[in-house]
């Protein structure tokens, strides 16, 4: 029996999460790295309304569309790593959860001009206390507008949190990004 | 690169509840994170034929490793109910359910991730 398993199904796979306000540029940065296409694979994703979903509660429905994205990275022959970006929609709050559950790790991207609107978003992984994140400016015409200190200060970002800038369009950039995430990750774990 | 994925979503009016699918069930065994591989285990197409169709679109398409995510934007349905019907197949042995990489973020997956981004 065990010769008739293939190698494929071995594979094994892990999750990132992109998080972040609506409109930060998440679809983008997944984009840039991914595998797959995510334009082409956004694709509206039915999700069954859960007895603590009081939207669709309240509405008698059974279900709600959300968009997600998610793309793709092949890590070795055997680890893919996943990227799933959080609908940006206040109203799918309730889908993060799942998302985020069993994530190595989480980047909320931000964009200078409304930083206000991801103060919720850090808020969220600041009290889960289980995903380690990091935060990235998405530079949104290529430059940094603001200096990143102040940008710390505008967020009240704890200073054990990395803060970096990122052109979400470009692949370079965003696998920098992964990277430092990584690093941090790793540098969470207790040393032993 | 574009790439289709040669899912379809199955037949249904749209008038059916989702969860007429599963009846009525919401919760599989274990939680399936919306990252898990699922693969079919020695398709056979002759066990379509009992299925559901819903059920039948999950198998075939797993012949090839799919997450939890890919099978539900790919179905056009919840993810709740694909866990649900992956639960059920994976029960009689229809399809298996990789091991998760790590319930808590550990140093050596880190750092294989690591590894592989810098081979990027």
């Amino acid at each position: 029996m065990a010769l008739t398993i293939s190698d494929a199904s071995l594979a094994l796979s892990a999750k990132i999460v992109i998080a972040g306000a609506f409109g930060v540029g998440k679809t983008t940065f997944v984009a840039a790295i991914s595998e797959i296409p995510i334009a082409g694979t956004e694709a509206l994703m039915t999700v069954a309304a859960e007895p603590d979903d009081d939207v669709s509660l309240a509405r008698g429905k059974t279900t709600t569309t959300v968009a997600m994205d998610f793309g793709r990275i092949a890590v070795d022959d055997g680890l893919t790593l996943y990227l799933f970006g959080t609908p940006g929609q206040d109203r799918f709050w309730f889908l993060w959860d799942d998302l985020a559950r069993g994530a190595l790790a989480a980047i909320v991207l931000v964009d200078t001009r409304n930083l206000a609107a991801s103060w919720p978003v850090i808020a969220y992984f600041e009290r889960r206390g289980d995903i380690p994140f990091t935060v990235v400016v998405n530079l949104f015409d290529g430059r940094l507008t603001h200096e990143l200190d102040e940008v710390r200060d505008a967020l009240d970002l704890s200073p054990a949190i990395p803060l970096t800038a990122a052109d979400a369009r470009d692949r370079h950039d965003v696998l920098e990004a992964l990277r430092a995430l990584i690093r941090h990750a790793l540098n969470l774990l207790p040393s032993h | 690169m574009t790439r289709t994925y040669g899912l379809h979503a199955p037949r249904r009016p749209s008038r059916v509840r989702p969860y007429g699918i599963t009846r009525g069930r919401t919760a599989a065994d274990r939680f399936l994170g919306v990252e898990r591989l699922i693969s079919t285990v020695e398709f056979d197409p002759r066990r379509v034929l009992g299925m559901l169709p819903e059920t039948a679109a999950v198998y075939e398409a797993c012949r090839y490793p799919r997450t939890i995510a890919e099978l539900a934007t790919g179905l056009a349905l919840p993810l709740g109910v694909i866990r649900v019907l992956v639960g059920d197949l994976a029960a009689v042995g229809r399809v298996r359910i990789h091991p998760q990489a790590a319930d808590m973020p550990d140093r050596h997956l880190l750092e294989r991730v690591l590894r592989g981004l810098d081979n990027l």
